[in-house]
């Protein structure tokens, strides 16, 4: 974990209001691993004392990358950083997904920018598999091109049905696994709405497989201090305690999580 | 010129510089330590610790507001069991003063962790919180009645030779009258201000944004209410101020220390950038050589009014 002064070196707009924050870090981008989360300190606006949880999408030599979508004056503020400004940067943060077991299938469940959080799990990925992604719209589902290039195949699915199956990603899911797994045996990995991770975990669990889960919650200081972003995990004794999703956190396997009241 | 002395005492606490971190922003030392050269800290405030472990308040537990940040965590923590066990090893091993924060709901639960810390080796001084804005009985009640505020500093101070540094509500009328108390019952130094009692309404829901409805807000926001009460405090009492309330750079510190403060905390800036304390003390040092003042000492109280 340190703090760095990224340099930007490219921001636009992909679709639909998503943008693409592309950051020198030649310190922190090296040691990023899948999952894990950078907090980036929002540029020109003072008045905001706490920094922004943001999953690194793409992480290569020297640069890191992640999306956002313009949502609230953090993100808004973040729209006007130009070419060669700095942003201060805190990470690499929290724990992040396990390699893909080599004998299972790595099934990627993402709904919305719950993409970016999966990119390094399926480019580092000794294994290939499939990736299910929902939104509410056509232009809610991002990064397709960059996961069938890297050799997996993409199902889609939409609220609306404006592309792919009409649906809840995880309608689109269940289909495949009755009929595509024929006898081998899924490990899911998942980034999205807590109602979706909850849906997946749930069905992981029913099938007695092992679902990883990214889990979102309001952070603040995102090193484990604050005890904001807690999460309540369950222990072996039938009860719960609270966990931080920045420091133990973010991905908790499906069994661990209590959803109880949390939703 | 030679170079300022940073240093200051606080009771028995000699500090190489007058700068905190702040309890409940610091956690209790290790999440900060990638970050933070403890040994250029002037001591360490550990988050809040009660007889036995709590596990706080529901979530939503913080919300940002303009300038700040209202919290309602409702000091979970390990218990001072849990505390010495997991942190003390850690925190001993480095050179930093550490100031731990106590806590409880009863008169007798403050006497007893009190007395548990006073045995246990490398805590420098204890941080009395009678000002919890997220705990519905106990500590909020002692820091706003004053009868309960004496026998609860009276009671600590009978169980430890630890220095002792109440922590002040600020939402209190006459802040005089309660830090002469401390004074009179045996405190070493103050600290003010606690975080103030605010809430957040979600205007579509129509419902509190914080799980405990009400928490306390600390940041930007709060700093000239702290200022003003470090200033009123300062008057009262001979004792050693602790400034603290949203100080986020050295001009802040400067600020509390001319108001009256000996030493000062950082809290809230720490999450919006944890280098913010050795800032502070860079900073600090600058200014006193840049004005030529040889000391903390020259500085602290110096208002002209």
């Amino acid at each position: 974990m340190l703090l760095e002064d990224a340099k930007v070196l490219q921001q636009r707009e992909i679709q639909g209001g998503y943008r693409l924050l592309v950051l020198a870090a030649p310190l922190m981008a090296p040691k990023v691993q899948p999952g894990q989360f950078v907090h980036l300190r929002v540029p020109h606006l003072d008045s905001a004392v706490l920094r922004r949880p943001f999953s690194v999408y793409k992480a290569d030599g020297g640069t890191l990358s992640i999306l956002y979508k313009d949502v609230g004056r953090g993100t808004s503020a973040m729209k006007a950083l130009r070419d060669g400004e700095t942003v201060s940067l805190l990470g690499p943060l929290g724990h992040g997904f396990p390699a893909p077991a080599k004998d299972k299938v790595p099934v990627l469940v993402a709904g919305g920018y719950g993409m970016a959080a999966l990119y390094l799990v399926a480019k580092t990925s000794a294994v290939k598999g499939v990736v299910f992604v929902g939104g509410r719209s056509a232009q809610d589902v991002l990064c397709v091109p960059e996961f069938t290039a890297l050799g997996w195949t993409v199902h889609v699915s939409t609220d609306d049905g404006s592309l792919g199956v009409k649906g809840l990603v995880t309608d689109a899911l269940e289909p495949w696994l009755h009929k595509e797994l024929k006898g081998r045996t899924p490990e899911f990995f998942a980034c999205g709405p807590n109602g979706m991770l909850k849906a997946v975990g749930e069905r992981a669990i029913r099938g007695n497989w092992t679902a990883w889960l990214s889990v979102d919650r309001k952070m603040g200081c995102g090193v484990g201090a604050c005890l904001t972003c807690v999460q309540k995990i369950a222990t072996p004794d039938g009860g719960w305690t609270w966990e931080r999703v920045c420091k133990e956190g973010p991905v908790f396997e499906s069994r661990q999580i209590v959803w109880k009241d949390e939703t | 010129m030679a170079k300022p002395d940073l240093s200051v005492k606080i009771g028995a606490i000699r500090m190489r510089n007058p700068v905190m971190t702040a309890s409940g922003t610091f956690g209790y030392g290790p999440e900060y330590a990638d970050l933070v050269d403890f040994s250029r800290l002037g001591a360490i405030v550990v988050k809040g610790i009660s007889r036995e472990p709590v596990r706080g308040n529901a979530t939503p537990r913080t919300v940002e507001v303009a300038s700040g940040l209202i919290n309602a965590i409702g000091l979970q923590n390990p218990g001072v069991d849990g505390f010495v066990k997991e942190y003390m090893p850690f925190l001993r091993r480095h050179d930093v003063p550490v100031i731990v924060n106590i806590w409880g709901r009863t008169i007798e639960d403050y006497a007893f962790v009190a007395e548990r810390f006073d045995a246990v080796d490398g805590v420098a001084g204890l941080e009395v919180n009678v000002s919890c804005p997220n705990i519905k009985e106990g500590s909020c009640t002692f820091g706003s009645n004053l009868d309960m505020f004496k026998r609860v500093i009276a009671a600590v101070r009978a169980k430890t030779k630890l220095p002792l540094i109440p922590k002040l509500a600020p939402d209190i009328a006459g802040i005089k009258t309660f830090a002469k108390a401390a004074e009179e019952c045996g405190a070493d130094a103050i600290s003010l201000i606690n975080s103030i009692p605010a809430m957040a309404i979600d205007i579509e829901a129509r419902r509190p944004v914080l799980g405990n409805v009400t928490g306390g807000l600390s940041g930007p926001a709060i700093k000239p209410i702290a200022v003003k009460m470090v200033w009123e405090a300062a008057k009262a009492v001979k004792i050693p101020i602790v400034g603290i309330g949203g100080i986020s750079n050295a001009a802040d510190a400067i600020e509390f220390m001319i108001a009256g403060a000996t030493a000062v905390a950082v809290g809230t800036a720490n999450f919006t950038d944890p280098a913010t304390a050795l800032a502070v003390v860079d900073g600090l040092e600058a200014y006193l050589a840049g004005h030529g003042l040889r000391g903390v000492a020259e500085l602290v109280g110096s208002l002209k009014t």
